[in-house]
């Protein structure tokens, strides 16, 4: 990329000042939170450190988090791009973590390459179809994403309830629940190892799984997708202005369709590689919030594939941090959720960071997301 | 059928509706004056949690009612702070209210605290001993009145007062009512405020009439269910109190639907799913069927 | 003077980059009716909004009978006996005529009750008292424009109103309505109310006013008796010198017909008929005007035709091919270009670079896609050339559209339709807003591209820029055409009265 000038360097100090004060001041005020409760801050936050970079192992951790979160953040992102608010990640990472243990379960015997490829992919078509009824619904009816998405991540964690469900008082067993009588736990059977994401490398006691590679490459893909195909220029057209990409001949219903389903299926490939790659089961209680926290990566990634790279990884020391800062400091891990929201408070409303540092920034182009009720 | 099981099912309809009904009154009094409220679910589970801390520690249940009250105030105030005063985006910065009622209220969860007894139902003397109708609608706990009558309360400060009239013209077209010397943002926090105060009332009533106690995440998606409502009654409280019913009566039924034999034939998750799905085809159905107020979602900004 | 009611002494406003008012000096006498005139971008009214509370004057006084007054909002000004109708009507669409009268002053009982009954008494009392008929019970989107604008009157006469600002009154009256309206004003007149008049109309100036100012640049630049201006004079200090009124043009060449249109309809966004079996068609190399107050189906009829709102029956062919169901790619692709009435809304993204913009609805196709690749130096290599072509000043070609002046947004637009191999223009309110210099310069791109052989159809609620412009004029009136004029026999009165509906 051609560095154009000055403006490019203080335009690029203008981004990441916000986010980096945003994460300053919510670790601030999360110390504020720990001392009126009684707890040390500066132990906690050393704790976290040690847990999150300490070790190779603590490190691994963090990219093992950073990953489903940067999948979930891109999902979020990605919406953004095209004016759409993708709150589903949550449901979508569900069906993408059963549809690929399903792929992962049902059709073990198909040589290796192959079976893994069909499970990630099962992974994908299953949330890019559940976000795409959100686009579709957006598209022909006018209802907004941001409840029909929340509605159906109530759906989906239900359904994939059900499917792996132990039955019992009259009612059958969900239909890909694990028939060995010996497991008592509502879960799928394992995956075969045909379909399992390769080991990459050993970091101290924990294995880094090809998620990595897919991670990287989903940055670079959405990265051309969004700024360099006619695609995202569409896309981002229909974000900012759908009117103007009316005008321009472009299809908004089916734009607005594609974008929820990409980013659907960009939610439902942390789910996938958490299965795939990591636990090698569909069990329920898998996922710690990830399709949540993709608010916040997204946000303070600034929706750019890159900034929402590192801001995964952020978010990934934080979540592989909190053990080691419970041990250590005895505050609760939940501490970490509140330090969270508030950076999610600060960056989506920086006129806070603003008020407090008495600063100026410049206004950011973002997409219209409340622009009311109706189809667009 | 039973009348007994008729009555059963209606009365459990109506305190079902009630913290969707309240919910949906919050939405209006915000919409009405221009401004979304994505973050009633947050308003509502962290009104819960404090009432119910409230009722735990100093045991006198109508306090604590008060105290849910507030929170609900207090956090729309921030709701307000953000996107009128910052002109965050609307949909947003309700999104941060509700993850950070659940960061709050997770952290605050681990302390154990026992619950002080839960808010009875008062039979109205005479009243309540008409056949079905009486027990169904004068043998209730105070907040379900309380929402009946503020259902009729909000329709006439809506549409017959003073409030109500400079209400929707801040909602509709908060350049003329500026130009006439009412005071936009004024109002849209008052209206704002008074919004997170009922779904601090919704809030209170999960906890301290509903269950008792206080369950992570307990309001379920009730807030964005509400919003369903709103738009079902298109933004007037008697169609979405009508809206509530509807998904009280959904929720009554499911329960009897599990207490019932059926539970062998259809799983039970899938009679779960029934609110969710209704909110989805309500909301695809109605969008676009009534004209929201005009300027909701904007900000104002003085020229 | 005893009788002056509103004196402005000095007053300058600055906004970032641009002096809206510099020194301004006026006076109003009661009972008259003072004309401020100017064009678009003179200042009128942001004097107006001062004066109106709505801005704060950066310097200088002002002074409400003789008494220095300090307006803090317009409720300040309504105090002082103030009342504005803004250009845009400050009203309520979905409320009744009353409720938006009495809105800010409600008539209640006890505890805030509104009393609807004594509230549609008193509107009904103003409108006999002054002669400006409304009915208090009726909800103001029914309403037709003129009666909206009454309404508007009435709103400040309900708040005792001793001086009137009326914005560019009648900018979406038929010129009978205007008509109607200047005898109100003439009558309020004369019952003591005083009234600045703010237009850029210098047929309507001269008409009903009693005095004239004329602005420019932010600045008074002279003062006329009506009786003793004209048209040219008027127009001159304007603009500041001679201005032509007439675009220079050959007699059209006619060819074969590019765009016929048969018994075509349209629904409105409230699915009323916006459209109700127009038909006509438009030739190679010549320019057919449609004429017609704001809102009787013009804009609908063009998004039929551009692709951007279903047919509801009838047939459009473009070039013999039938594009009765298209879509904006359809048009585009079938040799059709389009100024939309509304820039921001259709013709750019204003967040995207001027580069980007100039290549808005083609985008998609060689040069400037590559497979399934936005090929930016084609995009930039382009923009170089148009900006140059079409003298569109810009930094850079990668500074956003939404930082540019209206009149070189226009000119990103215009340069976009024209500078590729198009047959069909329809240019809606090409030059709405603009100042002199892009007004004339996009007048000259139209009458270009008629005598490159486009076909081109003009539509515009400025009966002087259709008259101007057209070589063939069609009148519009509630949905249809009621005739179509060749443009050297059409009069103005003639097309006042089509206009009208009068035929």
């Amino acid at each position: 990329m051609q560095i154009k000038s000055p403006t490019f360097l203080r335009s690029l100090t203008q981004t990441l000042v916000l986010p980096l004060l945003s994460v300053v001041t919510a670790v601030l005020v999360g110390s504020l939170f720990m001392l009126l409760n009684g707890y040390n801050p500066l132990a906690a936050y050393a704790g976290m450190l040690d847990g999150a970079f300490g070790s190779p192992t603590s490190v691994a951790r963090t990219l093992l988090s950073a990953i489903p979160l940067l999948f979930s953040g891109l999902s979020v992102a990605f919406a953004f791009k095209g004016g759409l608010f993708n709150i589903g990640g949550e449901g979508q990472l569900f069906l993408g973590a059963v549809a690929s243990a399903w792929v992962g379960v049902a059709f073990a015997g198909l040589p290796g390459v192959i079976h893994m490829t069909l499970a990630v992919l099962a992974g994908f078509i299953a949330g890019a179809l559940w976000g795409g009824i959100s686009g579709a619904l957006k598209a022909y009816t006018g209802a907004h994403e941001v409840i029909t998405t929340i509605m159906l991540n109530n759906l989906a964690i239900i359904l994939a309830g059900w499917l792996v469900s132990q039955g019992g008082e009259g009612q059958t067993p969900g239909p890909l629940r694990d028939p060995d009588p010996l497991n008592i736990v509502p879960r799928t059977a394992q995956v075969a190892e045909s379909a399992r994401l390769p080991v990459l490398f050993k970091l101290g006691s924990e294995s880094i799984n090809f998620g990595l590679i897919l991670a990287i490459l989903a940055i670079l893909i959405i990265w051309w997708l969004v700024w360099r195909s006619t695609f995202g220029f569409e896309l981002r057209m229909v974000g900012l202005n759908p009117s103007a990409g009316k005008y321009a001949g472009v299809n908004v219903k089916r734009t607005t369709i594609t974008t929820m389903a990409i980013a659907g299926g960009l939610a439902a490939l942390a789910g996938a590689i958490e299965t795939l790659g990591r636990n090698y089961y569909f069990a329920p209680n898998f996922n710690t919030g990830y399709g949540f926290d993709g608010i916040a990566v997204a946000l303070l990634g600034k929706s750019h594939p890159l900034g929402v790279g590192l801001s995964a990884v952020l978010f990934g020391a934080m979540d592989a941090g909190t053990t080691r800062m419970q041990l250590a400091a005895r505050v609760p891990s939940e501490i970490i959720q509140i330090v969270q929201a508030l950076v999610l408070v600060f960056i989506a409303a920086p006129e806070i960071i603003r008020f407090i540092y008495r600063m100026r920034l410049e206004k950011e182009e973002r997409a219209a997301l409340s622009a009311g009720w109706g189809q667009r | 059928m039973d009348p007994v099981i008729i009555a059963a099912v209606l009365s459990s309809a109506l305190r079902q509706s009630t913290p969707i009904s309240l919910g949906a009154l919050s939405g209006l009094f915000c919409e009405r004056s221009g401004v979304i409220n994505i973050g009633i679910e947050g308003m509502m589970l962290m009104a819960a949690f404090t009432g119910f801390v409230a009722s735990a520690v100093t045991g006198n249940i109508f306090l604590a009612i008060l105290v849910a009250v507030l929170t609900g105030m207090l956090m729309a105030l921030f709701h307000g702070w953000l996107s009128i005063q910052f002109k965050v985006d609307q949909i947003i910065s309700g999104t941060v209210i509700n993850i950070l009622a659940v960061g709050l209220t997770g952290y605050f969860y681990t302390r154990n605290l026992t619950t002080q007894g839960k808010l009875e139902p008062i039979a109205l003397p005479g009243l309540s001993q008409i056949p079905i109708i009486g027990r169904v609608l004068f043998d209730n706990p105070p907040i379900t009145y309380l929402a009946l009558v503020l259902v009729f309360v909000a329709h006439f400060v809506l549409f017959h007062t003073r409030w109500g009239l400079r209400l929707r013209a801040v909602g509709e077209h908060p350049r003329a009512a500026d130009t006439l010397g009412i005071n936009v943002i004024w109002m849209r926090y008052a209206n704002v405020v008074i919004g997170g105060a009922l779904a601090g009332l919704a809030g209170a009533f999960l906890t301290l009439e509903a269950v008792g106690s206080f369950e992570r995440g307990m309001t379920n998606g009730r807030g964005f269910i509400s919003l369903a409502v709103m738009i079902f009654g298109k933004w007037t409280p008697l169609g979405a109190w009508a809206g509530a019913l509807l998904f009280g009566f959904t929720n009554a039924l499911q329960t009897q639907l599990q207490f019932s034999g059926l539970g062998s034939v259809i799983p039970h998750q899938f009679v779960g799913m029934l609110p969710y799905l209704l909110t989805i085809i309500v909301l695809a159905g109605f969008v676009g069927r009534a004209r929201p107020p005009a300027a909701v979602g904007q900000p104002y900004t003085k020229e | 003077m005893s009788d002056i009611v509103l004196e402005v002494r000095g007053i300058t406003k600055r906004f970032p980059g641009v002096l809206a008012n510099d020194q301004v000096d006026l006076t109003l006498r009661q009972g008259e009716i003072l004309a401020l005139l100017g064009e678009n971008g003179a200042g009128k009214s942001t004097l107006m909004n001062i004066v109106y509370g709505l801005y704060h004057p950066d310097e200088g006084e002002l002074l409400v009978k003789g008494q220095a007054v300090k307006l803090n909002g317009p409720r300040d000004a309504i105090g002082r006996g103030i009342g504005m109708v803004h250009q845009h009507f400050q009203l309520i669409p979905v409320m009744t005529v009353a409720e938006n009268v009495v809105l800010g002053e409600e008539v209640v009982r006890a505890g805030g009750v509104l009393d609807r009954a004594k509230a549609e008494q008193r509107v009904r009392d103003l409108s006999h008292q002054y002669g400006l008929e409304v009915d208090p019970a009726a909800i103001i989107e029914e309403l037709p424009v003129g009666t909206q604008q009454r309404v508007e009157i009435v709103k400040a006469l309900y708040r005792k109103a001793e001086i009137l600002i009326l914005d560019e009154p009648t900018a979406v009256l038929t010129p009978q309505e205007g008509e109607e309206l200047f005898a109100i004003m003439r009558e309020l007149a004369a019952r003591g109310v005083s009234i600045i008049f703010i237009s850029h109309k210098l047929k309507e100036v001269l008409a009903v006013a009693t005095r004239i100012m004329v602005m420019r640049a932010g600045r008074v630049v002279g003062e006329a008796e009506p009786a003793e201006a004209t048209e040219a004079s008027l127009a001159s200090m304007m603009v500041g010198r001679d201005v032509i009124l007439q675009v220079p043009k050959a007699p059209a060449k006619p060819g074969d017909v590019v765009l016929h249109v048969d018994a075509l309809t349209a629904l409105d966004d409230r699915k009323h008929q916006a459209v109700s079996g127009v038909s006509f068609e438009v030739r190679a190399g010549e320019i057919l005007g449609i004429a017609g107050v704001q809102g009787n189906g013009q804009t609908e009829l063009v998004e039929v035709l551009t692709g951007l709102r279903a047919s509801g029956g009838g047939r459009v062919t473009i070039g013999g091919r039938d594009l009765t169901h298209a879509t904006a790619r359809d048009y585009t692709l079938a040799g059709g270009a389009h100024i939309p009435e509304d820039r921001h809304r259709y013709g750019m993204v204003l967040q995207y670079t001027v580069a980007d913009n100039l290549v808005l609805n083609y985008y998609f196709q060689a040069p400037f896609a590559r497979g399934l690749q936005v090929n930016q130096p084609a995009v930039d290599a382009n923009a170089v050339q148009q900006v140059k072509a079409f003298d569109i000043r810009t930094p850079t070609i990668d500074t956003r559209g939404g930082s540019l002046s209206g009149g070189n947004q226009q000119k990103v637009v215009v340069a976009r339709e024209v500078s590729r191999p198009i047959k069909l223009l329809i240019a809606s309110q090409p030059t709405r807003g603009l100042d002199v210099g892009s007004i004339e310069y996009i007048h000259r791109q139209i009458v270009v591209q008629r005598d490159a052989g486009c076909a081109v159809l003009l539509v515009s609620a400025e009966l002087d820029e259709i008259m101007a412009l057209s070589d063939r004029i069609a009148v519009m009136y509630k949905g249809q055409i009621l005739a179509t004029l060749a443009a050297a026999d059409a009069t103005r009165e003639q097309l006042g009265l089509l206009m009208a509906g009068v035929h």
